[in-house]
């Protein structure tokens, strides 16, 4: 499976990722060999097959009360932001 | 006696336990040796040394006060995955290469209350997503045996202080061969736990259910002594396995007869290296020899490991490293015109060239219309692969083979296809899709570079790896070897 330039562009829109002019081919070759070794996926016969959902036989994710459990750690953790003013994230206006 | 860089954790801790050696000795000779080696090696992006010596300092003021653990006082150095209270953590990436961690990994803390001190980061391959540590932010991280050669990837970094004796061991993470690559290129002893056994807590996520904590050492004494501290269930981590941690340095030493091992048939299969396996074959004989029962082993879905993890790993990749978005942490474009360019430009800017093909390999998979094509399938497929490990344990006890196909390759020889680089997970991938406890020992060298012996184990057989490790380490010296330059 190969895949093309508008292709590239496309997948980096989904994923919010900003690609110079220069680095498209390389995605176009790269992605496009990925999908070539994906392909020897389909020799497989998984018509009776469930897929795996979880790495450990009968285990599942475990849930937790939906109770708040943390102390309030807001300015610790806004220590790391780019930008904070108030107490609150800033972002580049979004409504007009 | 040797010098105390030579020396294991085991050996390190009973001479702190006699007071032979102070941690802030100990301390103080290992930060001069990664000051000495770090700039052939780079194997750190961080090193804490002032935190160090503290630490050290309230090892030694425990151990004086009679208040010692089996551990307390020993350095070690964390793969820079981990998140370190105060300290940069950085995983490699431009992204994070400012971020200071607000809290510990459940790892770090599990180390910090048992008195092992905390030397640095460890440089690795960035987000954990490379074979060779090439793809770190920080720079390439050079093969102590070799230095034109890589040390293999993800955990480079760790692997190349345990080798160059920069630290007596290091914390390490596993997805696809992690661990037990860079363990076999550098000749040292990796162990990657079963999926669960240590908690992902404060771990930077890159694929959640193939990722698994663990380490690397000199030996397979210190794997389980430290495996032992780091084990065990944790509240935080949804994926924990409530299971109780056995003392597995108290198991290592009982005898193999008897002990039922299976030789991989797909693994000794085209594209391995003749002197690598020559070299692996040895070893297995040195198995038999100790009163194993050998047989040969097939698993027929296991070539298809590496299709299904370049599926699934960039999948839950793209996913994962959604949350870097240059909003609440992490590299932030100047002057974003909008959001969406915000987004677009910070994460263009803040993620290397291997982390963006995994992400759009990832989000194409996961896109309308190619879901069951090609993840649905994937997990199936995994699923196949998963039940043919589950029907070899039925009939042996381990299961053994190579860790890599070749030995260290050179700087750059495989950076221009990354299909090329991914082959070399081959043998390693497929304990990660089905869970699995897996390690790499030291077993001799093809061309004067290190060769790995990859066991593999039924889900929580830690001990018995460990055992099996244990016991052909008592007949070999291949893991107290050191690179020359590095002696």
């Amino acid at each position: 499976m190969s895949l093309n330039r508008r292709d590239i562009e496309n997948i980096a829109h989904l994923a919010r990722l900003a690609l110079s002019e220069a680095e498209i081919p390389l995605y176009v070759e790269g992605l496009s060999r990925i999908l070539a070794l994906v392909a020897e996926l389909d020799a497989a016969d998984t018509s009776q097959v469930e897929p795996m959902a979880h790495p450990l036989p009968g285990q599942r994710a475990r849930l937790r009360p939906d109770i708040v459990t943390g102390a309030d750690e807001r300015a610790l953790l806004q220590r790391n932001a780019p930008q904070v003013e108030a107490g609150l994230y800033l972002v580049p206006r979004v409504i007009e | 006696m040797s010098a105390l860089h030579l020396k294991t954790v085991a050996e390190l801790a009973s001479q702190l336990a006699a007071r032979a050696v102070s941690s802030v000795e100990l301390t103080r000779a290992f930060l001069a040796r990664i000051e000495q080696h770090q700039a052939v090696s780079n194997a750190f992006i961080t090193v804490t040394r002032d935190a160090a010596l503290a630490e050290a300092a309230r090892a030694d003021a425990r151990l004086a006060a009679g208040q010692g653990g089996p551990l307390t006082g020993v350095p070690i150095a964390h793969k820079d995955i981990f998140c370190t209270s105060g300290v940069r953590t950085t995983c490699g990436s431009r992204m994070l290469s400012e971020f200071v961690s607000p809290y510990d990994a459940t790892v770090v803390a599990r180390l910090r209350a048992a008195g092992v001190v905390m030397l640095g980061k460890t440089n690795m391959d960035e987000f954990a997503m490379g074979s060779s540590n090439e793809t770190s932010y920080f720079g390439a991280v050079r093969n102590p045996w070799d230095t034109t050669r890589v040390p293999g990837g993800s955990s480079g970094g760790s692997a190349v202080a345990v080798a160059a004796r920069l630290a007596p061991a290091a914390t390490a993470t596993d997805t696809g061969g992690s661990i037990r690559q860079p363990a076999a290129l550098c000749g040292v002893t990796g162990i990657k736990p079963t999926y669960g056994r240590v908690s992902r807590f404060g771990m930077i996520a890159f694929a959640s259910s193939l990722d698994q904590g663990g380490l690397i050492t000199v030996d397979a004494e210190d794997a389980a002594l430290l495996l032992r501290a780091i084990a065990g269930f944790d509240e935080r981590d949804s994926t924990s396995v409530d299971l109780p941690v056995p003392d597995y340095a108290a198991a290592l030493d009982q005898p193999l007869k008897g002990l039922k091992v299976g030789l991989l048939r797909e693994f000794f299969d085209r594209g391995l290296d003749p002197q690598v396996e020559a070299t692996t074959r040895a070893a297995i004989e040195v198995l038999r020899a100790q009163g194993a029962a050998l047989r040969e082993v097939s698993l027929p879905n296991l070539p298809l490991s590496v299709p299904t993890y370049y599926v699934v790993a960039p999948a839950e990749c793209s996913s994962n490293l959604a949350r870097f978005d240059g909003v609440r942490y992490g590299h932030r474009c100047e002057n974003p015109l909008d959001l969406l360019d915000l987004y677009r430009r910070s994460r263009g800017e803040g993620f290397g060239p291997e982390v963006k093909r995994r992400i759009m390999t990832g989000t194409y998979v996961l896109s309308a219309g190619y879901f069951d094509a090609f993840y649905l399938k994937a997990q199936r497929v995994r699923q196949l692969i998963s039940g043919d490990f589950t029907r070899a344990f039925q009939e042996v006890d381990v299961l053994v083979g190579p860790t890599t196909p070749t030995a260290a390759f050179e700087l750059g020889a495989k950076t221009s296809d990354p299909v090329t680089m991914y082959l070399n997970d081959i043998y390693t991938i497929g304990a990660n899709l089905a869970g699995l406890p897996a390690m790499s020992v030291p077993c001799g060298f093809a061309a004067g570079l290190p060769v790995g012996l990859q066991l593999i184990g039924p889900h929580f057989a830690e001990g018995r790896l460990l055992q099996v490790a244990y016991r052909y380490q008592r007949e070999t010296d291949w893991h107290r070897r050191a690179p020359p330059g590095f002696a």
